[in-house]
């Protein structure tokens, strides 16, 4: 489909105001390519995925993508009634939209998971999280990368 | 396989603690190619579980996007003195153990 004029002028307003803004910012799911929105749709269904609750942190720069410290957190009291079922992370660019779920239970105490990933290109991440009443929430985060994994030759 | 395991060894009932687990793993991914352009066959650790008392308190599903040596932090409530598990299955029947003690006051 050819971008249309009054298209590309919202994207590069678009562009301007997200330079005025941190690295780090929360976008619509929209955005999304097919991969990354099939495999999230493979974890939630129908359902519908509404923005905050989830905490993502990690780095906007990195120079190594073969190791990225990643943790992430939902503010959830984690009672029998109230707490964090899963979290599920997809990246938008890897080989596999995929990087891990994570399973919880109120005997959890506390929403939170740290590993360390690898992102083969500057790419967004996404965090979306599964709570006991069934909703779902969702973070993105953009993180630049200057030394992408996977694309190297082994010896 | 080595595995290092980082869980306090004491802790008051009801507090909430860290439990920390790394494992040595190459986790190669199955998308990289040698020199001479033959594809190196996926080899990575898939699910990794946490019991404590013999519960399962934390489970997660890796994908080749988590980083070589597979590194967890999670979190439980300390209830009871006892022992934590932790179990790493991955490809080419990969598995592994590991358990950890916990006194409760």
């Amino acid at each position: 489909m050819p971008t249309t004029r009054r298209q590309f002028l919202g994207l590069a307003g678009g562009v301007t105001v997200a330079g005025t803004i941190p690295i780090v910012t929360l976008r619509p799911i929209e955005a999304t390519p097919a991969m990354l929105n099939t495999a999230i749709r493979n974890v939630v269904g129908e359902a519908q995925i509404r923005n905050g609750r989830v905490k993502l942190d990690i780095p906007p720069l990195v120079e190594n993508g073969n190791t990225v410290p990643m943790t992430v957190s939902v503010a959830s009291p984690m009672t029998a009634d109230d707490h964090v079922k899963s979290i599920h992370v997809f990246n938008e660019k890897n080989p596999q939209p995929n990087i891990g779920n994570f399973y919880f239970g109120p005997s959890s105490g506390r929403a939170q998971v740290s590993t360390r990933i690898r992102l083969a290109d500057t790419q967004k991440v996404v965090a979306i999280a599964h709570l006991s009443d069934d909703t779902f929430w969702q973070v993105a985060a953009d993180v630049v990368v200057t030394l992408a994994a996977c694309t190297e030759e082994t010896n | 396989m080595a595995a290092l395991i980082n869980v306090p060894s004491k802790a008051k009932r009801g507090d909430i603690i860290e439990i920390r687990t790394l494992t040595s793993h190459i986790m190669e991914t199955g998308f990289r190619h040698t020199a001479d352009g033959k594809l190196v066959p996926r080899d990575i650790i898939t699910s990794f579980a946490c019991r404590y008392n013999g519960t399962e308190i934390f489970r997660a599903d890796l994908f080749p996007a988590i980083a070589a040596n597979p590194y967890l932090s999670f979190f439980t409530v300390a209830k009871d003195s006892g022992k934590f598990e932790f179990e790493w299955i991955g490809d080419n029947g990969y598995s592994t153990t590991a358990s950890a003690s916990i006194t409760v006051e």
